[in-house]
């Protein structure tokens, strides 16, 4: 290659003017190393164009110097953080925003589980009350066809006295010879002990012939202890005895609890 | 200490080279945008600004693309070309092709000492119009050698053999 012609073609001014293709700066840039006559003439060029900006160059009233330079790209890592913390400030905002809508949705349904199950309760209470309603008119029919029953013209009532064995217990029979029933009212006995029941007697006195009429089961529980029995037999007396659960074929007469004989 | 080196120190963030540099070109780069912006105060503010942006991009300068100074200059006539097209200066009555530097070295003749105005005269001594064009064109703005063909109206070959011979009377009036 011809450098002194290289030089003279005007290309290397173009290099320092920063107007070349990449390629052709590629080229300078490796003869340059090469030829230190290229590099020279390089250095040349720019001193001109150095000589020739510096007397542009803004009036020395208004230069600020390198410290105003160092001050801002130094302060860079400063101001940083301080434009950080704008935009957290909104985005602080933004997530007590979206906190405080989540504290609320939670409250809410908090607070609508509560009324929830409320009515629930009060559903259940409105239920228990209707249940009660119904046992009690259920309860007032009953005691009604007891008092209805009990009232008959053709009912003989039979008051039975304490025993030996218990003389505070008492009880009454009511007897519909028409019907051949016996409503026995115990209220008075106590309560058999456990796998003991009441076994209720017709008797014929002379002789002493005992026929079973039923036992008093589920004691306990029965609300009003009032017990239907049939009774077919010519009664002259009604006795009440406690017996095994499932009753006897005779009477224990020394757990013989109430007596009473049927007025002729 | 050598250019290559400063450079290379200054692409490290090495603030002690970049004072350096600063000190070296500041007031080449700071003319470069003042015959841009003929405001000796808005060219001063833009000057820094482009050494601050130097200095954040210091890692992209590659030396195998061209000169540190014309890296610089680059970054110089663009920022300056920003502000004169931009709104604070839409109003005002200066043209960006019609002004040359001349004026700017002409105006700051009673400003500067008495040395400094002796060697911008010698500098300029039979500078011809079309040599300050040329190189207001090329260097101070940036054009390629394509546009300023067409901006001078001349053949792009001529381009370069011209700048070539503009240049060549400047470098023989710097060793006067």
């Amino acid at each position: 290659m011809d450098i002194e012609k290289y030089i003279t073609s005007g290309i290397l001014e173009l290099y320092v003017a920063g107007t070349l293709s990449e390629q052709e700066n590629l080229e300078v840039v490796a003869l340059a190393a090469e030829h230190p006559e290229i590099k020279k003439e390089i250095e040349e060029i720019e001193a001109s164009i150095l000589a020739l900006s510096k007397v542009a160059s803004p009036k020395r009233s208004s230069v600020k110097g390198f410290n105003d330079v160092l001050n801002r790209i130094q302060d860079n890592t400063k101001v940083i953080p301080l434009n950080e913390k704008k935009s957290n400030w909104s985005s602080y905002l933004g997530w007590a925003a979206a906190i405080v809508l989540a504290v609320g949705f939670a409250w809410m349904y908090n607070q609508n589980t509560t009324l929830q199950s409320e009515i629930n309760v009060a559903s259940q209470n409105n239920e228990l009350l209707e249940k009660q309603i119904e046992d009690a008119k259920t309860s007032l029919d009953k005691s009604q066809e007891l008092l209805t029953t009990i009232r008959d013209k053709d009912i003989q009532v039979v008051a039975l006295g304490g025993q030996a064995v218990s003389p505070t217990s008492y009880a009454k029979a009511y007897w519909n010879k028409r019907e051949q029933k016996v409503f026995i009212d115990a209220q008075g006995l106590p309560e058999p002990p456990d796998g003991m029941v009441y076994q209720v007697w017709s008797l014929k006195l002379d002789p002493l012939t005992p026929t079973s009429m039923g036992l008093l089961e589920d004691f306990i529980t029965d609300d009003n202890k009032v017990f239907a029995l049939a009774n077919p037999n010519a009664s002259e007396a009604f006795g009440i005895t406690l017996e095994p659960a499932g009753g006897s074929e005779s009477p224990n007469l020394e757990q013989l609890y109430t007596l009473g004989a049927v007025s002729s | 200490m050598e250019l290559e080196v400063l450079v290379e120190n200054f692409r490290n963030k090495d603030s002690k080279a970049f004072e350096k540099l600063y000190e070296m070109y500041s007031d080449n780069i700071c003319g470069v945008i003042n015959s841009i912006v003929k405001n000796s105060d808005i060219a001063q503010e833009i000057c820094q600004d482009v050494f601050v942006k130097a200095w954040k991009n210091s890692e992209s300068y590659n030396a195998s693309k061209g000169r540190f100074f014309t890296w610089m200059l680059n970054i110089a006539r663009n920022a300056a070309i920003d502000e004169v097209r931009s709104k604070s200066h839409k109003n005002s009555k200066q043209n960006l092709s019609s002004d040359f530097f001349v004026n700017i070295l002409e105006d700051k003749n009673d400003l500067n000492n008495q040395v400094d105005t002796i060697g911008i005269k010698n500098l300029l001594t039979n500078l011809k119009d079309k040599c300050v064009q040329i190189i207001q064109l090329l260097y101070f703005q940036g054009y390629t050698q394509k546009e300023a063909a067409e901006e001078l109206a001349i053949p792009v070959g001529t381009v370069k053999t011209r700048n070539r011979s503009c240049i060549s009377q400047i470098r023989g009036n710097l060793s006067i």
